[in-house]
């Protein structure tokens, strides 16, 4: 498998209905998430298994995430953490 | 397939996204050009693949329209859909230049995608059957108002006279080269009175379908552009009376005391392949 470090911060999807916005920068050496969602007394622990599953499948492991979702579907959870995985781990244009 | 309805989606929209396939449209056309911002790109590129290859949309035909050929984004696009069981591809601003670099990004990729250019330019409209004769793979072409009005300098408005000429060029283009022509979407969500209108005028001047910005549009133009039953069965009797003749050899006959003859055929089986009637064995009727 391989390993993308995050090295900047990055952002992906919004706060509106049936969306998620995944906010994520470096970590100090393990997965950090803190998640608020609208659905997240009924939800919250399988929010956050596909992002961990996402996050491993896209070979990050080092990473602080701020989650805020408005009633994503699991598709739009993965669109968005792996739109955040590529913006923060590609190097700017100089 | 005949697309009476073509509702296009943006493609950065999950809430929109994940209803499309059951809003009752013929044909769905997601949106990476206009409809996304271009910051918004990339993860409307990713939304869209983990969309389709999460849910199996069924009700509806698919197609994605692309950026341009000339922005960046055009190649990223293709690379993204190219895996995806989609119908097709919708080529915006279409040219030579574009049309020919879309077929042989398919024909490369061996990707059995239909393609429907979008004419929305002065230069793509006057040059509508050259481009739209450069790939095989084209079987519709979808006039896109707001663009060309903009390019022409001309004022867009309701009734739509500043569009006369395009329609008529754009159907006759259609017409010669046996593909679909799809009207230029009704931009007032709200006016359902002047959409049936603008509709109509539409399809009396050739146009086979049309495409929608607007899901609660869907039903009303279905309706318009779908064949009465009285239409379908005439069809049927003037195709069940070609057959008996052909069986015959006889070149004409006639139907309720009318004579049919090439013409009147030829309708009836562009009726019968829009209502859903038609079968493969209606292809030799007309040699």
């Amino acid at each position: 498998m391989h390993a993308t470090k995050i090295i900047k911060m990055a952002k992906a999807g919004s706060v509106e209905s049936n969306d998620i916005l995944i906010m994520m920068s470096p970590g100090e050496g393990s997965i950090d998430m803190e998640v608020e969602s609208v659905v997240f007394n009924q939800y919250g622990d399988d929010i956050k298994k596909i992002i961990l599953d996402t996050l491993n499948e896209e070979g990050v492991t080092d990473a602080k995430v701020i989650v805020k979702d408005k009633g994503a579907l699991d598709f739009t959870i993965k669109a968005r953490v792996k739109a955040c995985v590529r913006r923060g781990s590609e190097q700017d244009e100089l | 397939m005949s697309y009476k309805t073509l509702l296009f989606m943006p493609g950065n929209n999950p809430g929109m996204l994940q209803s499309s396939d059951i809003l009752g449209a013929d044909g769905i056309i997601i949106d990476l050009e206009d409809a996304v911002a271009i910051t918004e790109k990339d993860a409307a590129r990713i939304l869209v693949c983990e969309y389709l290859n999460t849910f199996d949309t069924t009700q509806s035909d698919i197609f994605v329209r692309v950026n341009p050929l000339d922005t960046p984004f055009f190649y990223d696009d293709l690379d993204a859909i190219k895996t995806l069981n989609i119908t097709g591809v919708v080529l915006p601003k279409a040219s030579v230049e574009s049309m020919e670099a879309l077929d042989k990004y398919l024909t490369e990729n061996n990707l059995d995608f239909k393609v429907i250019g979008l004419v929305e330019t002065a230069l793509g409209l006057e040059m509508a059957m050259d481009i739209l004769s450069r790939s095989k793979k084209v079987i519709g072409v979808l006039l896109g108002a707001e663009d060309l009005t903009l390019d022409l300098g001309a004022k867009r408005t309701k009734e739509s006279e500043e569009i006369a000429y395009a329609r008529s060029r754009i159907i006759a283009v259609s017409k010669a080269l046996q593909i679909e022509a799809i009207d230029t979407p009704w931009t007032d969500t709200d006016d359902y009175e002047g959409l049936k209108i603008d509709t109509l005028n539409a399809k009396d001047l050739g146009m086979t379908g049309k495409a929608l910005i607007s899901p609660r549009h869907v039903d009303i133009v279905n309706s318009i552009f779908a064949p009465s039953e009285q239409e379908v069965n005439h069809a049927l009797r003037v195709v069940e009376g070609v057959k008996a003749a052909n069986e015959k050899g006889l070149g004409a006959f006639s139907l309720d005391g009318k004579m049919v003859d090439a013409p009147i055929i030829k309708r009836a089986l562009n009726l019968l392949k829009m209502s859903g009637d038609y079968k493969e064995e209606y292809d030799g009727l007309l040699k």
